[in-house]
């Protein structure tokens, strides 16, 4: 069957298998940032946008992304660049492998709410699982994000 | 591994109604179950050009769009302010946002399942379902029918007062809950829902009439007890069919001591604005 998806802005039209996974369309289009974690929709790695909505591409059909708008890592790159650096200075991750889905998903976070509680940080990103860590050098990394954003929204003055 | 030979954007409940009826068929909700099995689905259906992903407001009910989200139940107001936030309270530790803004309240509901949150928060909320061929009937009927070939269209929850509280417990957060408890007071009756036992969830009434003299640390803790010697549960790798028993007079005991602060304090309320 043949879809067309607008992907990071462009439109990508493709003859796919009924059955193909967001995911598996995704890497064959190159955004090589969405990756398979755990492939039983828990630990948040896969996570792209859909209509600006986070969502898991490990478990949406390609066939229901048809007509609608997919971002991944690749399509925010300026946004991530910024809040992955609070991220590395915190030495946050060991591996690494579970960033993309955190750079996405925290992205989703501080659009919807841009200055969240530690509480409401550690919800929202509850579905984004990291097994070198114990998710404080995150928590540090964006709570030193926010502070940098809300700095900026206030002239500059840290 | 789930392959599936065929997809349809159904343009119609009709439509989607025929092609179910072939058992090799099956109705997508967030596909996040259904991804998870080893299945040869025919044809894979899917409701998501219908219109039914929004949650409908009326003077007397919300309509719950099939495909409406887990999380686009967790954000709604109305809803939230009917049940006390219990609505989000039933959804929010499930796995993830990205999860939820997957996860259907239609699949969730027709799945019946025994680990289900949603299911606990409606049957105990006194929702109905709106099937295409049969029509309304309650969530606790509904989750003890057989499986058929129906499709699910919307949950509908009453606009009556309802006091309610939802309360869960998990070995880890995200995880299936090893038990669900919801309890509310719809006109006057107690309902205790308990869900994730892991059955479908059941609807416990204060039978013995515990609480007719109204809900004191000593009449919860009395219904606490009842509710435990009387839920049937069952054993799996969270917890045992005892632990389990213990956890849901627990968890009625303080999700009835919740809606009795609850009730508390719209009473203040009311005499404030008196």
């Amino acid at each position: 069957m043949q879809i067309q998806i607008l992907l990071n802005e462009k439109k990508v039209t493709a003859q796919i298998a009924p059955d193909m996974l967001l995911i598996d369309f995704l890497r064959e289009q190159g955004c090589n940032s969405v990756k398979r974690g755990c492939d039983t929709s828990n630990c948040g790695l896969c996570t792209v946008f859909v209509d600006d909505k986070p969502v898991l591409s490990c478990s949406l059909l390609a066939a229901r992304a048809d007509g609608h708008r997919v971002i991944t890592l690749e399509g925010l790159q300026e946004e991530a660049e910024g809040f992955g650096a609070y991220i590395a200075d915190e030495g946050a991750e060991q591996c690494g492998f579970c960033n993309p889905g955190l750079m996405m998903n925290g992205i989703a976070m501080f659009r919807e709410n841009p200055d969240p509680t530690d509480e409401e940080i550690k919800e929202y990103l509850a579905g984004n699982l990291c097994r070198c860590s114990g998710y404080e050098g995150q928590l540090r990394g964006i709570r030193a994000y926010i502070n940098y954003k809300k700095s900026q929204a206030e002239g500059g003055k840290i | 591994m789930l392959t599936i030979n065929q997809y349809v954007k159904a343009s119609s409940l009709e439509e989607a109604y025929e092609l179910n009826q072939k058992r090799s068929n099956v109705v997508l909700g967030g596909m996040l179950w259904l991804k998870m099995q080893k299945r040869n689905v025919g044809t894979a259906i899917d409701l998501s050009g219908l219109g039914l992903d929004t949650i409908e407001e009326t003077e007397s009910e919300f309509r719950i769009g099939a495909m409406v989200t887990l999380r686009q139940m967790e954000l709604h107001k109305g809803l939230n302010d009917l049940t006390q936030g219990a609505a989000r309270e039933s959804v929010r530790h499930i796995v993830g946002v990205q999860f939820r803004n997957m996860a259907t309240v239609g699949g969730s509901v027709f799945g019946r399942y025994g680990f289900s949150d949603v299911l606990t928060f409606l049957m105990a909320a006194g929702a109905e379902v709106e099937l295409y061929k049969r029509g309304r009937l309650s969530v606790e009927e509904f989750a003890y029918l057989p499986y058929d070939n129906d499709i699910l269209t919307y949950v509908i929850v009453p606009k009556r007062p309802v006091r309610a509280a939802y309360l869960s417990q998990r070995n880890t957060k995200t995880d299936f809950p090893v038990l669900a408890c919801c309890v509310t007071e719809i006109e006057r009756e107690i309902r205790c829902v308990v869900g994730a036992r892991p059955m479908k969830a059941v609807c416990l009434r204060d039978e013995k009439g515990l609480l007719v003299e109204g809900i004191t640390e000593e009449s919860a803790e009395k219904f606490g007890a009842y509710v435990s010697e009387t839920v049937e549960t069952s054993s799996n790798l969270r917890g045992s069919a005892q632990y389990r028993k213990i956890i849901a007079g627990v968890l009625a005991k303080r999700a009835l001591l919740q809606i009795a602060g609850e009730g508390e304090k719209k009473e203040k309320e009311q005499e404030g604005r008196n």
